[in-house]
């Protein structure tokens, strides 16, 4: 697609074009208010445009969204579901309250955030829940935080240097281990798909700070050694993290406290369907138990004799992950969606999130696609194209049949891994659609091999240059840089 | 596979040269190449960094995945291949030559003995592919 079919505001700016005009408001010049360093020398460069030309931008930008309201989206790991539109009302509920208003007068989201934390901890099995993280990465640094505290309070920071995370784990939890200041160690998956203990157990020691773990892991396995790697764990002094990115398999059904685990993120965005993709933004909530409380961020929500209040004399805690309690409104839909299923309607979403994920499992290895593992899997599963076909053209074959691809070349310790996870809002028939298509897919490579590779065909933009855009990226749109990219695609032809 | 039969190779997919006044080159096979698919990124050691046989000291990043590369001796880096920060498309086209990633300083018991020759290095790439 050259730049013409969808022009940046930029390039629609027209001197002089407003699309909205603020009143003049009497008083001293703007000038004066803020003469000194404050004030710009030359006006920034903004896009001018009419409130017309504003609508079109955005409105055919927002026609080319891949989004879950649109297609199939079974983006493994990500959790893409259904985000119900009711949630939208309970948020808007709040609209008009600020941070800054003085409890008092804001007991009521006070105490929805209170139910809220109350009910990650029984559905975790966690003492204690903080709202404050913005996204689950940020939960991951969050309880990462609280174990370097935990451990330096018992002043083993310095021989805690290790944290172990298998082969197959999520790229936040080392990126996560190595912000925190800690050293890697990586497991290796096992034959079956789970984490290899007896390497898991060489690799233990009393320098070993934290295990980071998501069951089930990200090949969809649920690791049935849990409880002894649990053990182990705690044997050499070491804390226990559950990566909650795959709590969809067994919200309602178990519980990471339960299975030994220390702390816990949760992806609210993921399993309890707040926006996710395009921005969210995302809430990244953490659990821990009771002998991490203390580490928590501040302020902590507390209910007293006056109702609810912030607790700020946290002597011991990590501080501050945010400002103001997280991103409210997100938290208010996933508190919508909590109380809405209840806890039989959260099991049931565990229960068709499995089914669903074994069913197109099965279905799709009928089409050529067989699994990584052959066993059953949970919420999602990986599996590998048909001979000779690579998941990347497979991946663009799928958005001309108008659904989203899989993950793809993830986890890596499977080869042209297609990571499929379709969440129980899907459908029999479009679970049949999606298998379907991937089974016309395959003929059309063998038919067709051109087009197969050639594809996509329907979408806005075209097959991307993938090692282009990488080798050189170009991260900010200027007259040149337009004539500069214009350029390589007339190369390209 | 091309696969040359005057250097040796580690099970990771990493070539070490034959030592010439004590330095070794460093590269990835043709094989690992292959299979990352086109290179984007490369993250050198640092020049004077003291490796082990088996540390992982370097990055390379493709469209579909990172990887790390694992020293295949002991010894000390001498000189990295700086070419390849504008340039890392050499590791594909050339894997063997001007994709080579450092060289090391080697003496005494480097683990060269660890590694496998030409031959033991095809099976295992048939074994993997």
């Amino acid at each position: 697609m050259s730049g013409h079919d969808a022009p940046l505001l930029f390039e629609r700016s027209r001197a002089g074009r407003r699309a909205a005009r603020p009143p003049r408001v009497d008083g001293p010049p703007v000038e004066e208010l803020l003469a000194g360093a404050a004030l710009r020398e030359v006006a920034p460069k903004l896009p001018e445009v009419s409130e017309l030309d504003l609508v079109r931008h955005f409105t055919q930008l927002a026609h080319r969204q891949f989004s879950i309201d649109g297609n199939v989206y079974p983006l493994g790991s990500c959790t893409m579901k259904y985000n119900p539109k009711v949630h939208e009302d309970a948020a808007m509920l709040f609209a008009d309250l600020h941070p800054y208003q003085d409890p008092e007068s804001a007991q009521g989201i006070l105490s929805l955030l209170g139910g809220l934390q109350h009910d990650l901890e029984v559905l975790t099995g966690m003492d204690e829940v903080t709202l404050q993280p913005a996204a689950g990465a940020h939960g991951e640094l969050a309880g990462m935080l609280m174990i370097r505290a935990y451990h330096r309070a018992a002043g083993e920071d310095a021989q805690r240097r290790i944290v172990i995370v298998p082969d197959a784990a999520h790229g936040t939890n080392p990126a996560t281990a190595s912000m925190v200041g800690y050293d890697v160690v990586e497991v290796p998956t096992g034959p079956n798909g789970e984490m290899d203990v007896a390497a898991f157990e060489a690799a233990l020691s009393p320098e070993v700070a934290a295990v980071m773990l998501t069951n089930p892991s990200t090949l969809g396995i649920f690791e049935s050694q849990i409880r002894r790697i649990a053990d182990a764990a705690h044997a050499v002094g070491a804390q226990l993290y559950y990566d909650g990115a795959n709590l969809n398999a067994i919200v309602g059904k178990a519980r990471p406290g339960d299975m030994g685990f220390d702390v816990v993120h949760l992806n609210l965005h993921k399993t309890f369907t707040t926006p996710h993709g395009g921005g969210g933004p995302g809430t990244g909530p953490v659990g821990v138990k009771e002998h991490l409380a203390p580490y928590l961020p501040a302020p902590v929500l507390t209910h007293g004799d006056d109702g609810w209040r912030w607790d700020e004399d946290r002597p011991r805690s990590i501080g501050r992950m945010r400002s103001y309690y997280g991103n409210v409104g997100n938290l208010v839909r996933a508190y919508a969606y909590i109380r809405t299923l209840g806890l039989d309607g959260l099991r049931d979403v565990a229960e068709k999130a499995v089914l669903n994920a074994n069913y197109l499992r099965v279905r799709m290895a009928e089409q050529g696609y067989p699994s990584a593992y052959d066993r059953s899997c949970m919420h999602e599963f990986v599996a590998r194209p048909p001979e000779g076909l690579r998941t990347l053209d497979v991946a663009k074959a799928l958005l001309d049949e108008g659904m989203h691809p899989m993950t793809v070349y993830f986890p890596l310790v499977v080869k042209e891994a297609m990571m499929v996870e379709p969440t129980e809002t899907e459908s029999l028939e479009s679970l049949d659609a999606y298998a379907e298509a991937l089974g016309r897919i395959r003929e059309l490579a063998v038919a067709d091999p051109e087009a197969f590779a050639a594809a996509p065909r329907t979408t806005p933009v075209r097959r991307l240059d993938e090692v282009a855009a990488a080798r050189r990226p170009v991260l900010r749109w200027s007259p040149e840089t337009h004539e500069a990219i214009s350029g390589r695609e007339d190369e390209a032809g | 596979m091309n696969i040359p039969e005057d250097r040796n190779y580690a099970a990771t997919h990493e070539w070490a040269s034959e030592p010439q006044d004590g330095i070794v080159t460093v590269g990835i096979s043709d094989f690992a190449q292959d299979q990352l698919g086109d290179v984007v990124f490369v993250e050198l050691p640092e020049v004077g960094a003291a490796v082990d046989a088996g540390d992982a000291v370097a990055v390379v990043e493709s469209v579909k995945t990172a990887s790390d590369i694992y020293a295949p001796l002991t010894g000390t880096v001498e000189e990295v291949n700086d070419d390849l920060e504008a340039a890392p498309e050499r590791i594909n086209e050339d894997p063997y030559g001007a994709g080579w990633l450092f060289r090391l300083r080697v003496e005494g018991d480097d683990g060269r003995d660890e590694l496998l020759d030409a031959d033991a290095y095809r099976s295992v790439c048939e074994e993997e592919a």
